[in-house]
């Protein structure tokens, strides 16, 4: 294929990059699962041992007068980074004039099993809605 | 793979059990045939769960390792105008990583699991970002063609019937199109540059042809996953239909270029109002997905070499958070 050898030349730290380097082998995969573990004695609020960067719910206010709406989520070991990291992935093209983020394990959530009978109170109810009153299509101002 | 993860069904089903996974395969069916979106905490077919983490993954992997052959040319970009955009674009896909890292966990797999695979080698990634980057036109050349044709493929992936993926590409597709049009750019400068910048914007545009039409996957009757996805409303369009409607934008792109595409078998077919292409070399394209293009070791080692050099990073962020605790503990 491209007859140019290698001829892509980070201009810096080009001799540490082993380029030979045939496919990486199964040592490898387990070496690197061990950098990030240690075990945390006090434990940031929403943090797990297994995973020290946990993941945290990102909503961003776009504009004053409006509300904070779920923009994503991110991983960060603290809500301090988290902050950060979330002006940095969510807020590049100012979309934001405030963040907020929140453990995602502290969000309570209704039962997606139960979608029917949870929510079907208002289902019949229609009085609820203005466009029930049909009698007084055609007076003004009403 | 975690394949623990996944939703795993049990060789004997209860009664019970199967009754709840045949009322969760009615509830999935009649949102998919609504054309509506099914949601992370919804019953959702192992297959079709395992099919949302392999393209999302690998989706998220390319935009990954696809910082790197435009990283490479950071340092010698021609004008601090140049510099700056290069690295806002390098830093939007490192943002579109993770964006979809955050899409397919809530498919149940981690975001280390994925980080692993990726610099094990185990996972996939676009074929294209394993070819190099040679010249500064090559910045045009990825920036109008490869996002181009990523654009292409991903404007219909914002109506997949998974909600956090097709949430992610509304997002992604917004900033995508600065990529396009400022590759545009530097091609449309070069072109109208001198005789030998010229070549040098004819001579990337040749190099990424070929291997952009190739991102769209694998021909229509070689593609054996496409008909099921787009039976669950994952994918809108088969792989040929998006390669003819990029090959028709193309064309008229650029002829405004004042540049020609390498191929002499482009026609717009009468009969079947489509544009086609010339024979592409799909052996190449297995080849280099396999492992062997001109820079999948590079590509790999590097990804690996920098999230071990980052280890301390997140090392001390941990530490620096525990010691915050304590010190909020204590007060």
């Amino acid at each position: 294929m491209a007859p140019h050898g290698n001829p892509e030349a980070p201009a810096s730290a080009a001799s540490e990059i082993n380029r030979e380097a045939p496919k990486v082998a199964a040592t490898n995969a387990e070496r690197t699962t061990t950098t990030p573990a240690s075990a945390p004695d006090v434990t940031p609020r929403g943090a797990h041992e297994e995973s020290p960067w946990s993941l945290w719910e990102v909503f961003v206010r776009s504009s004053r007068g409006l509300s904070h709406v779920h923009a994503g989520s991110l991983h960060a070991p603290d809500a301090a980074m988290a902050l950060r990291n979330a002006r940095d992935l969510y807020t590049r093209r100012n979309e934001g004039v405030s963040i907020w983020v929140v453990p995602a394990e502290a969000i309570s959530s209704s039962d997606p099993d139960s979608k029917g009978s949870f929510f079907e109170s208002p289902q019949g109810k229609d009085y609820r809605h203005a466009t029930y009153y049909t009698k007084s299509e055609g007076v003004k101002h009403l | 793979m975690a394949s623990q993860n996944l939703q795993s069904v049990p060789a004997e089903l209860s009664p019970e059990e199967q009754e709840r996974e045949a009322a969760g395969q009615a509830y999935f069916d009649r949102i998919i045939s609504e054309d509506s979106r099914i949601e992370p905490r919804d019953w959702m077919p192992a297959a079709y769960r395992k099919t949302l983490l392999r393209q999302i993954s690998q989706h998220a992997h390319s935009e990954i390792i696809g910082m790197q052959p435009e990283a490479n040319w950071i340092t010698r970009a021609p004008s601090l105008k140049r510099k700056s955009i290069l690295m806002a674009k390098v830093q939007d896909e490192a943002g579109h990583g993770l964006y979809l890292y955050s899409a397919a966990e809530t498919l149940g797999q981690s975001r280390d699991q994925m980080m692993e695979d990726l610099i094990a080698g185990k996972a996939r990634y676009s074929s294209i970002f394993n070819y190099p980057t040679i010249s500064w036109a090559d910045m045009g050349a990825i920036g109008w063609l490869v996002d181009g044709a990523a654009i292409c493929n991903q404007v219909p992936l914002c109506r997949a019937s998974y909600g956090p993926y097709g949430r992610a590409m509304v997002r992604i597709c917004k900033e995508e199109s600065f990529h396009q049009r400022q590759g545009f750019e530097i091609l449309l400068e070069l072109a109208n540059g001198t005789p030998a910048q010229k070549q040098m914007a004819q001579d990337a545009v040749n190099r990424w042809y070929a291997p952009s039409l190739m991102m769209f996957g694998p021909p229509d009757d070689d593609s054996p996953n496409s008909k099921q996805s787009m039976a669950w409303n994952i994918k809108r369009f088969s792989n040929d239909e998006l390669r003819s409607r990029f090959v028709g934008m193309m064309v008229e792109q650029v002829r405004v270029l004042g540049l020609t595409l390498p191929d002499e078998d482009i026609r717009f077919n009468e009969e079947t109002k489509k544009w086609e292409h010339g024979p592409l070399d799909w052996n190449e394209f297995k080849e280099v997905l396999a492992g062997r293009g001109p820079c999948n070791s590079q590509r790999v080692e590097r990804r690996r070499e920098a999230h071990e050099n980052g280890a301390w990073v997140r090392e001390a962020a941990v530490a620096y958070a525990r010691k915050q605790a304590q010190k909020e503990n204590a007060a």
